[in-house]
């Protein structure tokens, strides 16, 4: 892309180092990124890529280095000047007020003050900006209407309608459907023609190799490797990022299903689930794939008694059991890992040890009294076991990165011994090492004898994991896939969209 | 002293460097020369006299017709008598010139006098305790012959900081220091209560009614006063079954759920009471809750002391407390972890209505009546105290240590004013804008630590 007579590169980082309190951060990297060229930013959790963007969107201020835009050094001195000097940001979170429309949030904070707004020719400006992404959103709806696909349109059109050049997608696909990401891919593509530089940020290999021109790897707050897509494999792409190789990313171990012990029976809650029956065995991971809004999570739910039933059974040993609750659930050994932490599985102003704790105070309790040296003892054990980072029982579950604060909910369903183990979106988020680790333990449980049920939405997690694969859609069971290892992310995606000529199973 | 690792007096409760800067404030102000008038300070006086005299002592004593000199007296005369010799007169009168009488009668009896013991109060006031006044009288009675006035030493000292004033601190404030108990525990579920101050009067009400048409009025007996003590507390903690039902079954805000209580109950009180007058209560024995002691401590502090530990205790030692963090921290996570989420909620507003309970009883036993107006605006007060002790609207966290800091920096606010003589209007402006900065001091200082 670039020749002897080429001008300056869209941006350039040089020399970035950054330090906190205790940790360097970032130690003398580099970042190029040229006019309509997508840069792959990889690393794990905590290698330094979100401090390297918070430097680029004037968050932080770096302790030496600089940055240059078309050749010129430019002061990313505030939010604002990032802004101004052409960067958009698309964080995970979306910044879209939930009660404006599509076209008030893309023009939010555009106006000053006690100016007077002009809604026709701001949809036509809207309108405008959707098509120059070739995504038709409607300029009207109320953001928190939108789908999770749509939010993202209308946050890349509020950083084009800002003139940005550099836009910066953190894992842009990671509450995406798959349709949703070739849609994404499209946009992409578009930005690129444009000739907008596209900095992805994603822990999603597949996705990185399809999408990005180069990548750029940082690890341990370091620039590792620089290298256009052309030249790398993705197990070298791994082995920059986590420093070792790993030799299989989908470590699944043989396993041997036993007896049933979970079986379902037309499970029924409109509007998401309509009739889902399905078996869990000892020692088997059963996958479950499907669209998002397939009903997954919700059966799911239904299961641990988080959500009410309006018919159907759930048999535990073969005996109908009630669960009206998750502590009912809990007590009858099923346990769900929620597919967003941050919501639902932590408390993330407390601490780990309370997390850890919480569902598990009657085993450190004596005449009603929580004895937290007990309770810490246990632990600290799990610490060692599931390879926790953290500084201690204390720290407070909010400063943990993803993979951890998987690790935490883990080690607070272990502690419960739960015979059943639903994972929900196990993965999401998490970066390759700490995945890793995450499949290692799954392994294990079902080699304990555990009967394990993996919702993913990350195809080759699934067939990669799973000895069993349920596809859902709309609802239903559409299908199930017997032999994981010998299908295909097509047959899973046949099943998904309920594009086969099979009948969904209904009870 | 090593304290254990994860506790730290001023990080948890930063609000105690605040409470000891006031208190030091408010010395400072009120520090001035103490005349001490108690029974210590007669004992003292009595012995100085006697060290001074011997057997020539010929005391008189000279104080006013009130309760507090009652003691002064008693413990001079005690105290001469101990020492084997005694006093010659006591003079009780209500004013200098009924003293004057009283002194010119003595001298006319010929009693032998060469000392008078008496208080800075009389000492200061009274002309006729001037030594030109006192020998005008010994050159006229022989046996007044080189008479002297004597007074307890005075010293330097503050009004704020005397043991009976702190005590009086406390007492006051043991009602909203209790009620703020029920409410840390609703704003650290993420809830709030605006209906405690109406609950306190209703209670206050249901007992006193009770009492007078169930349990006998005037004649009711230990128990009837119990009963009827024990009825408005569980009225009050059913209204907080109610609350918690309400928002949990039918997700209506706590804001609108007790905000309609507080009318609700305000509005019972007055109908029970058939006007804004309050209801006496006749019964005796039930002002010992008030004004009775434990082992020398009043009931009312004893009282809220024990719940502020068990409170502390409970949320710091057991299960539900942990429970109660969780909802206030997540609701949906703790669900998922298997707390029973919705008796968690019943149970913290059961807590506060019973605490609100409780306050109301203890206002019918400070009054001997059920005032339907008891309460007023104290549902600010407490919220004031559990945020002063650092316990977060959002929910999550607080600490119940706190909020015992916190009602005493709003008790010491208000005594410190009134000692200063602040007029209760002035008073308010100094009073909101003191809480203001008590809550900036500590936000300054997390910023500070962070």
């Amino acid at each position: 892309m670039s020749n002897d007579s080429a001008p300056p590169p869209l941006l350039e980082m040089k020399g970035i180092s950054k330090s906190f309190p205790g940790v360097r951060a970032l130690d003398n990297v580099d970042l190029t990124l040229h006019e309509g060229e997508v840069l792959a930013l990889l690393g794990e959790n905590g290698a330094g890529k979100s401090t390297l963007i918070k430097i680029l969107a004037g968050a932080h201020i770096p302790d030496s280095g600089h940055i240059y835009i078309d050749g010129e050094k430019v002061r990313m001195e505030s939010p604002a000047a990032a802004q101004q000097a052409g960067v958009g940001i698309i964080y995970q979170e979306f910044n879209l007020v939930p009660a404006l429309t599509a076209r008030e949030n893309i023009f939010l904070g555009q106006h000053s003050m006690f100016s007077l707004t002009n809604r026709s020719q701001e949809r036509a400006a809207a309108t405008e900006l959707f098509h120059r992404i070739g995504i038709e959103v409607s300029t009207e709806a109320l953001c928190r209407d939108l789908t999770v696909a749509q939010q993202q349109i209308v946050e890349i059109a509020k950083a084009l309608s800002q003139q940005a050049r550099i836009v910066v997608m953190d894992e842009p696909s990671a509450a995406l459907t798959p349709r949703e990401v070739e849609g994404l891919a499209a946009v992409i593509k578009e930005l690129k023609d444009q000739g907008i530089g596209v900095i992805y940020i994603s822990h999603r290999l597949d996705e990185v190799e399809a999408f990005a021109d180069r990548i750029t790897v940082l690890r341990d707050g370091k620039h590792v490797g620089n290298q256009t897509i052309d030249e790398v494999t993705r197990d070298q792409m791994i082995e920059m990022m986590v420093g070792r190789s790993i030799e299989n990313e989908f470590p699944k171990a043989a396993s041997k299903a036993g007896e049933v012990i979970l079986e379902a029976v037309g499970l029924h809650r409109l509007p998401a689930v309509k009739g889902v029956s399905l078996t869990l065995s000892k020692g088997e991971i059963l996958g479950v794939a499907g669209l998002v809004g397939a009903g997954r999570t919700e059966t799911a739910r239904l299961l641990f008694g988080a959500d009410k039933l309006d018919s159907g059974e759930i048999r535990l040993h073969g005996e109908k059991v009630e669960i009206k609750s998750p502590r009912q659930a809990i007590k009858h050994g099923i346990c769900l890992l929620t597919e967003d932490r941050k919501s639902q599985g932590l408390i993330l102003g407390q601490t780990v040890q309370e997390n850890f704790g919480l569902a598990n105070l009657s085993d450190f309790s004596a005449r009603g009294f929580v004895s937290r040296k007990r309770e810490g003892s246990a632990f600290g054990s799990y610490i060692d076991q599931l390879k926790i980072k953290v500084t201690g029982g204390s720290q407070i579950a909010e400063t943990l990165s993803g993979g951890n604060q998987q690790k935490v909910v883990l080690a607070k369903w272990l502690q419960q011994n739960a015979e059943v183990v639903i994972f929900d979106e196990p993965t999401r988020g998490i970066d390759v090492g700490a995945k890793y680790e995450i499949y290692l333990l799954m392994n294990e449980l079902a080699a304990q004898g555990k009967a394990i049920l993996m919702i993913s939405s990350e195809l080759p997690e699934v067939l990669g994991m799973s000895d069993r694969i349920l596809v859902m859609h709309e609802g239903r069971i559409a299908g199930e896939i017997m032999d994981p290892a010998s299908a295909t992310q097509e047959d899973v995606m046949k099943l998904a969209t309920g594009s086969t000529g099979e009948v969904a199973v209904e009870v | 002293m090593k304290l254990p690792q994860d506790f730290s007096l001023f990080r948890d409760y930063g609000m105690v460097l605040v409470l000891v800067l006031l208190c030091g404030m408010i010395t400072w102000a009120t520090w001035e020369e103490q005349h001490p008038s108690d029974a210590s300070a007669g004992v003292a006086l009595a012995n100085g006299l006697y060290d001074l005299k011997g057997e020539e002592l010929h005391v008189a004593i000279m104080a006013r017709q009130t309760k507090s000199d009652d003691e002064f007296v008693k413990a001079i005369e005690d105290q001469i008598a101990e020492r084997g010799s005694s006093v010659k007169a006591v003079i009780r009168v209500r004013n200098p010139r009924d003293a004057r009488i009283e002194l010119e009668k003595l001298g006319v009896s010929n009693t032998r006098i060469n000392a008078i013991a008496t208080h800075n109060f009389c000492f200061s006031t009274w002309g006729v305790l001037k030594q030109a006044t006192l020998d005008g009288l010994a050159s006229s009675h022989k046996s007044f012959k080189d008479i002297r006035p004597y007074k307890p030493k005075s010293r330097m000292g503050s009004a704020f900081l005397s043991a009976e004033n702190l005590i009086a601190i406390l007492n006051q404030n043991a009602p909203v220091a209790i009620m703020a108990i029920g409410m840390t525990l609703v704003i650290i579920t993420a809830g709030i209560d605006l209906s405690v101050g109406s609950l306190m009067a209703l209670s206050a009400l249901i007992s006193a009614v009770t009492l007078r048409s169930w349990f006998g009025d005037a004649d009711a007996s230990a128990l009837g006063i119990i009963t009827a003590f024990l009825l408005g507390i569980l009225v009050c903690t059913a209204c907080g079954v109610f609350v918690g039902l309400m928002v949990t079954w039918f997700q209506i805000p706590p804001f609108v759920v007790t905000l309609a209580l507080m009318m609700v109950a305000r509005g019972l009180s007055f109908i029970l009471a058939g006007g804004a007058d309050p209801v006496d209560i006749q019964a005796t024995g039930a002002e010992l809750l008030y004004s009775g002691t434990i082992l020398g401590v009043p009931n009312q502090i004893a009282l809220m002391l024990c719940l502020f530990v068990i409170a502390h205790v409970v949320m710091s030692h057991t299960a539900l407390g942990r429970y109660i963090y969780a909802v206030g921290g997540n609701e949906q996570a703790a669900r998922l972890s298997g707390v029973p989420v919705f008796w968690v909620i019943i149970i913290v507003y059961a807590i506060c209505g019973a605490s609100a309970g409780l306050a109301g009883v203890m206002d019918a036993s400070h009054f001997t009546s059920g005032r339907p107006k008891a309460g007023e605006f104290f549902e600010l007060q407490v919220i004031a105290a559990v945020v002063v002790g650092g316990t977060s609207l959002l929910g999550g966290e607080g600490k119940i240590l706190g909020t015992f800091i916190g009602a005493m920096i709003l008790g010491v606010i208000q005594n410190g004013l009134n000692m200063q003589g602040v007029d209760s209007y002035t008073a308010n402006v100094v009073y909101g804008a003191l809480i203001l900065v008590a809550v900036l001091v500590d936000q300054l200082k997390r910023k500070l630590l962070n």
